[in-house]
């Protein structure tokens, strides 16, 4: 198989690696870059467990090559706390019980971190038509909503007191 | 220096983090950092992976299979058929049922997409392109897809393997394609009721196909080390150590040498309570290789092979007087197997917990009849997030009950608690044999009727009526059967259906407690610690909860039918309560009194009358250090827990939709569910429970089908048809709750999250068919798609 090399940033670390043209970019960062977070939900497109960031737009990374992601900044869930300090993302869904066997939850939060910055006030409605790409088996969603509601309040607030 | 205050009851209390706290969870910091820890993300040194080449056919026999352009293919190291399990004796399978089930296909394949070949090889890619390249020749047979004509005399036969066996494990049957007949109930006084009653009404009221496809498919590792001979499978396994026992019957190594562990699981609903093909083939190609190999299954792999649930068709009938009270109770069903009798549900009962078909009504008498029988669709019926077939029973009765109300021209609510099981009858007994714990479904329904206005809410529906508009208001009081259960009539595989709970507390108070269970998003890893937390005074912060590992946890049944709370938390309970007997004769004896002169407080023990007190911490200390004579050393136990009765929650729920008469558009305006669950452990993960069980509800009530057609072809296996809802069309959930303890659990609890499922998806037919009522219609089957229910509408010509 011809094989090509790639350099990216990925949570804000250089990478350069050794990819194969038909490499899914979720198999580069699950099984070449051991970042488990983002999941394999159905290689199709459909439910949103593979979402990551790349060039300031969310990605289902089954649907991508990873040569695709030659040259780009890719964010993952594992990027998103601060060290020890977590995204107001991530303490929302925790506050607001926005997640239950956890496993869309990776995706969820990379599309909503991307969310956040296209709206950062969503109404509800406007929450539950930006995640709609992502499915959650468990939640019935009414709690991630309410998480994600509480990042915005959490960002906006602390930008209001800057 | 400031003296430490001494915290009063209530602050000692709220330190706890006990039964009744909405208790952040504790999960949580691992998922939400991407730390999870789900069986893909395994990886071992030399691991290889594993792919299946699938039936094109749904029914057909194999004339040859030949896998050498499979072998040149780079990276593909073995190729795996059933001639090369045979030798193992692992080509067919033994089932939870009684029949027996093909891991590869010998011979003829029973199902599209079946099992044929299992490619080996470096990668995952690799290994797809090996299945790519394994050629199988067919010669193709009638397919037999609907269940209706199964037992005609011309069927085709599914099954060769038993066509001339009298029984397949659940007792005579009378066809090649017959697996079982169930009856329960006086048929003979129910034809008398039937026959002498004044009112009398009958529906044919089908469930269809559907399937839990949770976000994350089924897929294990396995290992087996040549050194030692152990075999290590990790996989999504609600049920572990049954997996342990299935595994030592049919591969003869010895359960010791078998370790089975349960990585954090991505949602179940019984789809991973199965034992699939794939397990056994990874493990087989283990012992083979001597390498780890890994078997994940794509979404088109989960969604037309592992598990389907429900595929019931039932004709229901109620007797009653001209005032709606209710008679009798009888039911026909046909139970679609598909191709190998695979069904998880404890083997005495072949339709699981169907003649719990009485619901929350007090009816005198009532029968019912279950045929179950074979086709050329996938095998596996599961319980989709209910207790084994308690959710087509629920959905059975309260769709009847309502046809019952619009004959007798009685209100949908009123209808219902003129027929309701009343506080005082508890424990009650059913005409069809079960013995109700505890209840009051009056207060239920009045408390959710007041919330909605109920009364405006008709009063609104009218006036639609009469301007030509639909509005639909659905009511569902259903009662569950859950918690599976006593060991004298519940079973796997010879298996009582007990759960367990192993409790340490270490010498400076903290606890690790291990249980037969596995949470697959549950949370038991927060409500477990919070019961252990209230009945050992030691907050539940300091109690770490293991599942999932069989060389470390107790011997238990797993998590599904809503058992983990009912037995394994009655387990727990039970443990807890067997520790603090230790550690009051190691606090009499330390404090130097009577064990008669102590008493419980919170989290120690003290004398009564007087301000002398030992903690809980204290004790565990002295368990170690200052322990009575004769009293051994330690603070740690284990419980077995045989419930002595199922636990039976209920809930009164309301659906409110509006109907575009035009486009069949269904809108849910509004969703009231009340459910009591007896003893609340944690009020936030209960919500969390119902909003997820009611969007699940959702999905199979508006959209949810796996579809063949004639030729056993599966008409749409991916998510691109298969509908799992997004936010966007999931409705907003009010809940509310009761409490009604169950008489017979250590708390009081009953357990939760299967109730929103079974009483939901009642609840969104029935509103759906009541926005239609006043135009005669008294049934539509499921799922309300758009444009199924345009259908209606231009058949009543309201779209005009
Ligand atoms: S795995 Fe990428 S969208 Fe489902
Ligand atoms: S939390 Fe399980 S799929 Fe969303």
């Amino acid at each position: 198989m011809s094989s090509q090399k790639i350099s990216l940033t990925i949570n804000g670390e250089a990478v350069e690696a050794e990819v194969e043209a038909r490499t899914l970019l979720i198999h580069f960062l699950r099984e070449q870059r051991n970042l488990t977070g983002p999941h394999i939900g159905c290689e199709t497109s459909h439910c949103g467990a593979c979402t990551v960031d790349l060039n300031g737009k969310s990605v289902k990374s089954c649907t991508i090559f990873a040569v695709q992601a030659d040259g780009g900044e890719l964010l993952t869930v594992e990027g998103l706390a601060n060290g020890a300090e977590l995204h107001p993302l991530q303490e929302g869904f925790y506050e607001s019980h926005g997640l239950q066997c956890g496993y869309c939850t990776p995706g969820m939060l990379t599309r909503a971190y991307r969310l956040l910055q296209e709206n950062p006030d969503p109404s509800d409605d406007e929450i539950r038509i930006g995640i709609s790409g992502n499915l959650c088996r468990c939640t019935g969603y009414q709690n991630i909503v309410k998480a994600v509601r509480y990042a915005a309040d959490k960002i906006n607030q602390a930008e209001g007191a800057d | 220096m400031s003296e430490a205050r001494e915290l009063t009851l209530e602050e000692r209390e709220a330190s706890i983090g006990g039964i009744g706290t909405a208790r952040k969870r504790k999960e949580d910091a691992r998922f939400i950092r991407g730390q999870g820890n789900y069986v893909d993300d395994i990886k071992l040194p030399g691991m290889l992976h594993g792919d299946f080449v699938r039936s094109a056919h749904a029914h057909a026999l194999i004339k040859s299979i030949s896998t050498e352009a499979a072998l040149e293919v780079p990276g593909v190291l073995a190729v795996v058929t059933a001639k090369d399990l045979e030798p193992l004796g692992l080509h067919w399978m033994p089932t939870l049922a009684g029949d027996k089930a093909a891991v590869l296909a010998d011979k003829k394949v029973h199902f599209q997409n079946q099992e044929i070949a299992f490619v080996v090889a470096t990668d995952r890619y690799a290994a797809m392109d090996g299945v790519q390249k394994v050629e199988v020749e067919y010669e193709a047979l009638p397919p037999l897809i609907d269940p209706t004509t199964a037992l005609d005399d011309d069927a085709p036969i599914i099954r060769d393997d038993v066509a001339s066996n009298d029984e397949v494990g659940q007792g005579p049957r009378h066809h090649p394609n017959h697996i079982f007949e169930w009856n329960v109930g006086d048929k003979e006084a129910t034809d008398a009721a039937f026959a002498a009653a004044e009112i009398t009404i009958r529906e044919k009221i089908a469930y269809p196909r559907c399937h839990p496809s949770p976000l994350e498919t089924c897929g294990c590792v396995a290992s087996m080390d040549a050194t030692n001979g152990k075999l290590t499978v990790y996989g999504t396994f609600q049920a572990p150590h049954v997996v342990r026992t299935v595994v030592s019957l049919i591969t003869s190594l010895a359960e010791s040498n078998i370790r089975i562990v349960s990585p954090d699981i991505g949602g179940g609903f019984g789809n991973k309570v199965g034992a699939y093909p794939g397990y056994i083939c990874a493990a087989a190609a283990s012992i083979v290789t001597g390498h780890p190999v890994k078997w994940i299954e794509s979404r088109i792999d989960n969604l037309s092979t592992t598990a389907f649930a429900r595929d019931y068709h039932m004709v229901g009938e109620l007797a009653a007087d001209k005032d709606g009270k209710i008679l009798a109770v009888r039911a026909e069903v046909l139970a679609d197997h598909g191709a190998f009798n695979t069904h998880a549900q404890p083997m005495k009962w072949p339709a699981g917990l169907f003649n719990i078909l009485t619901g929350s009504y007090d009816i005198p008498v009532g029968h019912v009849s279950v045929n179950g029988v074979y086709t050329n669709k996938a095998p596996g019926g599961v319980a989709y997030r209910c207790s084994f077939r308690v959710t087509e029973a629920a959905y059975l009765i309260e769709r009847l009950v309502d046809v019952l109300a619009q004959q007798t021209e009685v209100d949908k609510a009123e209808i219902r608690l003129r027929n309701f099981v009343q506080p005082a009858q508890f424990p009650y007994k059913s005409c069809l044999g079960w013995e109700y714990d505890s209840g009051d479904y009056p207060t239920a329904l009045k408390k959710v009727m007041a919330a909605v206005d109920y009364a405006g809410l008709r009063k609104e529906q009218a006036a639609k009526r009469a301007a030509g508009e639909l509005m639909g208001i659905g009511v569902s009081t259903f009662t569950e059967i859950v918690g599976a259960g006593p060991v004298r009539n519940c079973d796997i595989v010879g298996l009582g259906m007990f759960d367990s709970c192993e409790i340490r507390v270490h010498p400076t108070g903290s606890v690790i407690a291990r249980l037969g269970t596995k949470s697959q998003g549950q949370g038991h890893e927060t409500t477990f610690a919070q019961i252990i937390a209230t009945e050992l005074g030691i907050p539940s912060d300091n109690i770490v909860i293991e599942e999932g590992d069989t060389d470390t946890a107790p011997y238990g049944l797993g998590t599904y039918g809503s058992r983990s709370t009912p037995v394994a938390g009655a387990a727990a309970a039970r443990a807890a309560r067997k520790i603090r007997e230790k550690a009051k004769q190691i606090a009499a004896h330390v404090l130097e009194v009577s064990e008669q002169d102590l008493e419980w407080e919170v989290d120690r023990f003290k004398v009564a009358g007087s301000d002398v007190s030992m903690t809980m911490k204290a004790i565990a200390m002295a368990a170690y250090s200052n322990v009575p004579e004769g009293l051994e050393h330690g603070l740690e136990t284990a419980a077995y827990y045989d419930p002595p009765n199922f636990t039976y929650p209920f809930g009164a729920y309301i659906c409110v939709v509006d109907i575009d008469r035009f486009t069949g558009d269904v809108k849910v305006r509004r969703f009231y569910a009340l459910d009591d669950c007896g003893t609340r452990i944690n009020p936030m993960v209960i919500d969390g429970q119902i909003h997820g069980g009611l969007a699940e509800a959702f999905a199979i009530a508006m959209g949810q089908e796996i579809i063949y057609d004639e030729t056993g072809n599966i008409l749409g296996a991916s998510l691109m048809d298969y509908f799992l809802p997004s936010a966007v069309e999931t409705p907003t959930w009010e809940t509310d709750f009761t409490v009604t303890p169950c008489p017979h659990h250590p708390i009081g609890a009953k357990g939760i999250g299967e109730s929103p499922n079974v009483g939901g998806v009642p609840a969104f037919s029935n509103a759906i068919i009541d926005a239609f009522a006043h135009h005669g219609v008294r049934h539509m089957s499921m799922p309300h798609t758009q444009s199924k229910v345009w259908q209606t509408l231009n058949e009543l010509g309201l779209n005009k």
